[in-house]
């Protein structure tokens, strides 16, 4: 029989019983449903974990040391390849190497330096770091109270929380709840802070003649050198973060942020200017770390490879989100089997349906098998019963599965708005989901029409049409 | 159209014939011989009867025919081919091309219109939509029954369930016609009609005709031989004139 006819004659058969037939798609449906709801939370949750991580900038930075700063230590990769002694120094041409490396969207600096702030006549002393123009959409300084630097120069500050309580002295005691951000920054914004720092003046080279040119050390670099001059730097404050932009550095977190062009031409004395002035050729600034910006959390690992080969000791994130990844890949899993519970309680339904018509049916097949139907017509025509089925329930459930999470997100982002909390899409159905759900739900009923199927190939029509 | 194999390269006059067939059933303990050794040939075109009372396993040679069933021992070959020798699947092609079946309690498919019952086989032949429809139309038309296409079995009347089950088995232009008691659920008056109608396919289409049936009296009006069987076994097997036919010929003279 030709595939039109037997849908026709599926769909027809269908129809005949129509409570039995529907209340077995409508199995189906809740079964499709089930699953499509649950894995569409899955994946859904998976998303915002990864759109909110994205959005930290922890998830496409890479962070990049120099071997020498010996951190890396017994890591894998520092086994082998140069010693840190031979191996190349983290300064303003290799910044630019990395910047130029494909899917990089930019190297700077990490600028950071413990110093004494006054507020008030009160010292406090903290880690200052220095933020690209490009971190104003990072998460922290989106919601931040106040705004981002109005240029990559201005003489600016943003504080992070937790240094506005020590400044306003209205650090909470452990354990009591949190001071409003916004009563924080109101005293704060616009008024002033100074900044005492140590700046790195280069001295200008000794004159060369001076030097005996058979001296064992006697190379350029001998002649490099420079002076530490205590400065002060009056900065704004203009914004006040609720969140900590840092989390990822821990121990070594600021708390305190300058513009990224400021912090440079300040020339704070860095922890690795005293180590680096045995090697440094040239009066170019070395780094003690540079900070990568990948276009896409994807391309992290490619870019980490890129830069570990050029002898530079990298970290990033993704470390860690492996291990975030394989969590969500369980929890999919698991989720999808406990979806496919009811879609297999669905298929047991589909047997006992389509058994049913062959008993009620036996006539029919008998009589169609008398003029002239093969055991494959019979087989095929309870084949198409089953799969239509399975279409019809697929849909449906697809269906029902989007309105269900819909009513879930719904419902959940009421709570979240009494709460005071912003609403979020955690649920999410991709059309790979909708695709794979139907489908499923057609293999698995088709599965369940084996069994059936065959029995009514094989029913005898001489037994079939004997008795009424 | 794929044809079923043919076994015998020389043709062979007869439409069925039969060597010492036998089907035997195991109910228990005991052995039935349904039917027991029957050898019979029927000429193409021929209307044979075959006659004996309920049990006698005449409606078990038909199912054997027709390639519904399997002899225990025995051959059946109709229209040059061998059924021993058929696979399932090209049995269904012969009884799908080279048999058409009509029964006593009319077997229509109760959920499809008569046209859809009509047209049934030619989609199992894989036969067009519209041509199927054209055939089914055709076919409803010559059993008198054109207005009632778009009836279901349930709202016609015995008769008219008969004459669509014959439109159904006439369908696929079969050699040979196997009808089942096909008078058994009818009155006299409508039985009659039906087998104007059977002796018509008979007569003008050349349709082998082999009718199984406990009323004598009505295989005398039509058959053109009567096969007597009892206990699965043949008991005789005779000429006849049709009554019908002779009442014809008596009329002319």
């Amino acid at each position: 029989m030709k595939l039109p006819d037997l849908t026709e004659l599926a769909l027809r058969n269908l129809r005949e019983s129509l409570l039995r037939n529907s209340l077995t798609t409508v199995g189906i449906s809740v079964g499709v449903a089930s699953l499509v709801a649950m894995l569409s939370l899955g994946i859904g949750l998976q998303q915002l974990a990864s759109r909110r991580l994205v959005k930290s900038g922890l998830f496409d930075t890479v962070i990049v040391t120099s071997r020498r700063e010996l951190r890396g230590m017994g890591r894998e990769e520092e086994r082998n390849g140069p010693t840190p002694g031979e191996s190349r120094v983290l300064d303003e041409p290799a910044r630019q190497q990395i910047e130029h490396l494909p899917n990089v969207l930019e190297a700077y600096p990490d600028i950071r330096f413990v110093t004494e702030l006054r507020y008030d006549e009160k010292p406090h002393l903290t880690t200052v770091s220095a933020l690209p123009a490009s971190a104003q959409s990072n998460d922290a300084f989106e919601s931040m109270q106040g705004k981002f630097f109005s240029s990559d120069t201005a003489a600016e500050v943003i504080l992070q929380k937790s240094f506005a309580e020590e400044l306003l002295g209205k650090t909470p005691p452990l354990g009591a709840p949190d001071p409003d951000v916004a009563d924080l920054a109101k005293p704060l914004l616009g008024k002033e802070l100074l900044m005492r720092y140590a700046q790195r003046l280069t001295t200008p080279s000794r004159p060369t003649p001076l030097q005996p040119s058979d001296s064992p050390s006697g190379d350029s670099l001998s002649s490099m050198g420079y002076s530490v001059v205590s400065r002060e730097q009056v900065l704004t404050i203009v914004g006040v973060s609720d969140l900590d932009p840092e989390s990822m550095r821990g121990p070594t977190r600021a708390k305190v942020f300058l513009p990224l062009k400021l912090a440079q031409s300040l020339h704070v004395m860095q922890p690795t200017d005293l180590r680096e002035i045995s090697r440094a050729a040239s009066d170019q600034p070395v780094y003690s770390s540079i900070s990568v910006r990948v276009k896409n959390p994807a391309q992290v690992q490619t870019v980490e490879d890129a830069v570990k080969k050029m002898g530079f000791t990298t970290f990033s994130i993704l470390d860690a989100t492996r291990s975030l990844r394989q969590f969500f890949a369980v929890l999919d899993l698991f989720l999808g089997i406990f979806g496919s519970l009811a879609l297999a309680v669905a298929s047991i339904g589909i047997v006992n349906t389509l058994v049913m018509a062959i008993l009620e049916r036996r006539r029919e097949i008998g009589i169609m098998k008398a003029i002239g139907a093969s055991d494959g017509d019979v087989k095929r025509l309870f084949f198409a019963e089953a799969g239509a089925m399975g279409v019809l329930g697929g849909v449906v459930g697809v269906g029902l599965g989007w309105t269900i999470g819909r009513v879930i997100n719904f419902g959940t982002n009421i709570y979240l708005q009494r709460q005071s909390l912003p609403a979020e899409h955690f649920w999410a159905v991709p059309w790979w989901l909708v695709g794979g759900a139907i489908i499923f739900a057609v293999v698995v009923s088709l599965v369940s029409g084996l069994y059936p199927a065959g029995r009514a190939a094989r029913l005898d029509p001489v037994q079939a049409l004997r008795y009424e | 159209m794929t044809s079923v194999p043919v076994t015998s390269a020389a043709r062979d006059t007869a439409a069925i014939r039969t060597e010492n067939l036998c089907r035997h059933y195991r109910m228990g303990d005991t052995l039935i011989r349904a039917v027991d050794g029957v050898s019979i040939e029927i000429p193409r075109g021929e209307f044979v009867a075959l006659l004996g009372s309920s049990g006698s396993g005449k409606s078990s040679v038909l199912n054997l025919i027709a390639g519904l069933d399997h002899p225990t021992s025995g051959t059946v070959v109709v229209q040059d081919r061998d059924l021993s020798k058929l696979s399932r699947e090209e049995l269904a092609k012969y009884r799908l091309r080279v048999v058409g079946m009509v029964f006593q309690s009319f077997n229509l498919i109760a959920s499809m219109t008569l046209a859809e019952n009509v047209e049934l086989p030619l989609r199992f032949a894989e036969v067009e939509r519209s041509r199927r429809d054209a055939l089914a139309r055709e076919a409803l038309e010559r059993v008198g029954l054109q207005a009632r296409t778009h009836h279901r079995p349930t709202e016609l009347s015995g008769g008219e369930q008969q004459r669509a089950a014959l439109a159904r088995a006439l369908i696929n232009r079969p050699q040979l016609l196997l009808a089942d008691e096909p008078t058994g659920n009818l009155d006299s008056h409508t039985g009659t009609e039906i087998m104007d109608l059977v002796r018509e396919f008979n007569e003008q289409l050349g349709m082998t005709v082999l009718m199984v049936t406990h009323e004598r009296a009505l295989a005398e009006r039509y058959a053109q031989r009567l096969i007597f069987l009892a206990d699965g076994k043949l008991v005789d097997d005779r000429a006849n004139v049709p009554d019908a036919l002779a009442s014809a010929h008596e009329g002319r003279l």
